[in-house]
């Protein structure tokens, strides 16, 4: 039996490249979001996030056009992300509720409603204008 | 402070929150020295009203509302909430489903199981163990994210089927992922179970005998650590595995022994491993053709769960032991009644023979060995005019007295 079977492992850890993906800077900026917004406007360069996988369920995505106002997707919401609004036969999406199950994209009757790939979605004010889809 | 109060033995309070804990659970200990002489404990306090919450919605939206009572068992829930709807309602899932459910639910297993043995390895104060165990886990949570689309809520279930095939070019993706485990499961077993700290540890350190695990109705690995052959795959099959190839893993089919320790639970724990690779493997080299859902069309479901009546119950081999679902519907939306048996609630109570005559370092790690999954099994908080209260058996009986008389006027 040997007393240390890790120790081999540890000395062969020192030479692999860390499984770690540092995102989104190699080393912590001392504001993240002063950061991102230097990425944002160009003068930054991001460590690329992992890619996502194929059919990930992201940002939602709304086609006001082909929205036919029947409320299915309201009736299956489970967070009650989906307003109706019924001046306008038309719904309003609260990206801060939604918890990103996709039940609303399945239900559509039109499928205006999808998801996307986006996931940077963290913020302050949960009332922003890009954490609400109409 | 007078020679009074100083007098073994000496009450030390652990928790509601404390570093040794991973979730809230208020522990009382009674220490003599460095000896453990009594423990109580008392959980509750990551209650959240779920089932409040799920009385108001319709089954299709309760399905992701249990995806979220636990975070590393997601499939469990859903899949024993679905279990108990389906019941109910009389809806066939296709086979193709529950061999999907079952692929999902032991590669949830994996994840689980590493995740457990790396807070394990950090409670001894191993954590390049830790860091080792994690970075491992990762593959199965990746493949996990290409089955369902996310890393944790998977939302992949839903009554009736799941919402989500496995195409053929998924296959490699599996595949790539049981053959990195199988091997690394020799590997890490003797990281594990040759280190000489560990051994010395977990050896004989939170004993819970079989009589113990039994009368206390121990579930899932603490249970089988301990040599009870308990297993709701093998002893209860849903989904696939009535088809499938499943023993419980019991520690004297592997060392020829059963201690009851930490060391057990994590010896059936690591070959739990294994065996869900095996089982994955056989499902899906058997797995059928065909649809992945009784009912496409969600409004029909919907319509179908609505004149459902009656109660159902689902019972599913969690990581931690079993979890059962109770759902009563009255052919309303939402169902009449919801109770979740979370399998962490059933295992609590091994806590105190494990813990009593143990040592004040090995807290730890015997409180972890049971990997209790607190945010699960918390489900009743009574607080009234904002003071919480317990209710003794002794008053359950009075209240219940009270009734009987009420009603007969």
């Amino acid at each position: 039996m040997r007393t240390l079977p890790l120790v081999p492992e540890l000395v062969r850890q020192l030479f692999r490249r860390p499984a770690t993906n540092r995102f989104p800077a190699k080393y912590l900026p001392p504001s993240i979001r002063v950061f991102l917004r230097e990425v944002q406007a160009g003068r930054a360069a991001a460590n690329p996030p992992v890619p996502t996988p194929p059919k990930f369920r992201g940002k939602i995505a709304y086609d006001r056009d082909s929205c036919i106002g029947c409320t299915l997707c309201v009736k299956v919401c489970p967070a009650h992300a989906i307003e109706f609004i019924p001046d306008t036969k038309k719904i309003r999406v609260w990206v801060d509720q939604c918890i990103f199950c996709s039940q609303c994209t399945s239900i559509c009757p039109k499928s205006c409603l999808s998801m996307t790939d986006a996931f940077l979605l963290a913020g302050e004010d949960r009332y922003a204008e890009e954490l609400i889809v109409e | 402070m007078s020679g009074e109060a100083k007098k073994a033995p000496y009450r030390v309070p652990i928790g509601p929150n404390h570093p040794a804990l991973k979730e809230p659970v208020m522990f009382t200990f009674e220490m003599e020295g460095e000896v453990v002489k009594d423990v109580d404990f008392a959980p509750g306090q990551a209650h959240r009203g779920i089932e409040w919450m799920g009385m108001r919605r319709n089954p299709v939206q309760i399905v992701h509302l249990t995806d979220r009572i636990c975070g590393i068992c997601g499939v469990v829930h859903s899949l024993s909430f679905s279990l108990a709807v389906e019941q109910i309602a009389g809806i066939e899932v296709p086979e193709r489903a529950d061999y999907i459910r079952a692929i999902v639910h032991e590669f949830e297993r994996i994840q689980s199981h590493l995740l457990w043995a790396g807070v394990a390895a950090h409670e001894l104060g191993f954590d390049s163990l830790l860091h080792l165990t994690w970075r491992v886990r990762e593959e199965a949570m990746d493949v996990i994210e290409n089955l369902t689309g996310n890393r944790v809520n998977y939302g992949i279930v839903q009554v009736g089927g799941v919402r989500r095939d496995i195409v053929p070019e998924q296959h490699p993706v599996i595949e790539k992922c049981l053959a990195t485990y199988e091997g690394l499961l020799d590997t890490l077993l003797s990281f594990f179970l040759d280190d000489r700290t560990i051994q010395m540890r977990c050896r004989d350190v939170g004993v819970l005998s079989r009589r113990d695990a039994l009368e206390l109705c121990t579930v899932g690995p603490t249970a089988r650590a301990s040599g009870v052959n308990v297993d709701l795959r093998q002893d209860y099959p849903y989904a696939a595995y009535g088809d499938l190839d499943v023993k419980a893993i019991l520690p004297e089919r592997h060392l020829g022994e059963t201690h009851g320790d930490v060391y057990d639970r994590i010896v059936v724990r690591l070959l739990e491993v294994g065996q869900s690779c095996q089982i994955i493997r056989q499902c899906l080299s058997e797995m059928p053709a065909g649809p992945v859902t009784a009912e496409e069309k969600l409004v029909k479901l919907l319509a179908t769960c609505k004149k459902a009546t009656g109660e159902g119950i689902g019972r599913v081999e969690a990581p931690r032991g079993e979890c059962l679902h109770y759902v009563r519907m009255e052919g309303k939306d939402s169902p009449a009644s919801w109770k979740v048996k979370a399998s962490s609630y059933s295992n609590l109570m091994s806590w105190i023979p494990m813990l009593r005559g143990s040592q004040i370092a090995d807290i730890p790690i015997i409180v972890a060995s049971i990997d209790p999954c607190l945010s699960c099994t918390d489900r009743v908080a009574i607080v009234q005019d904002n003071r919480r209260s317990i209710l003794s058996k002794d008053d359950l009986h009075r209240l219940s007295v009270e009734k009987t008389r009420r009603l007969q006027g």
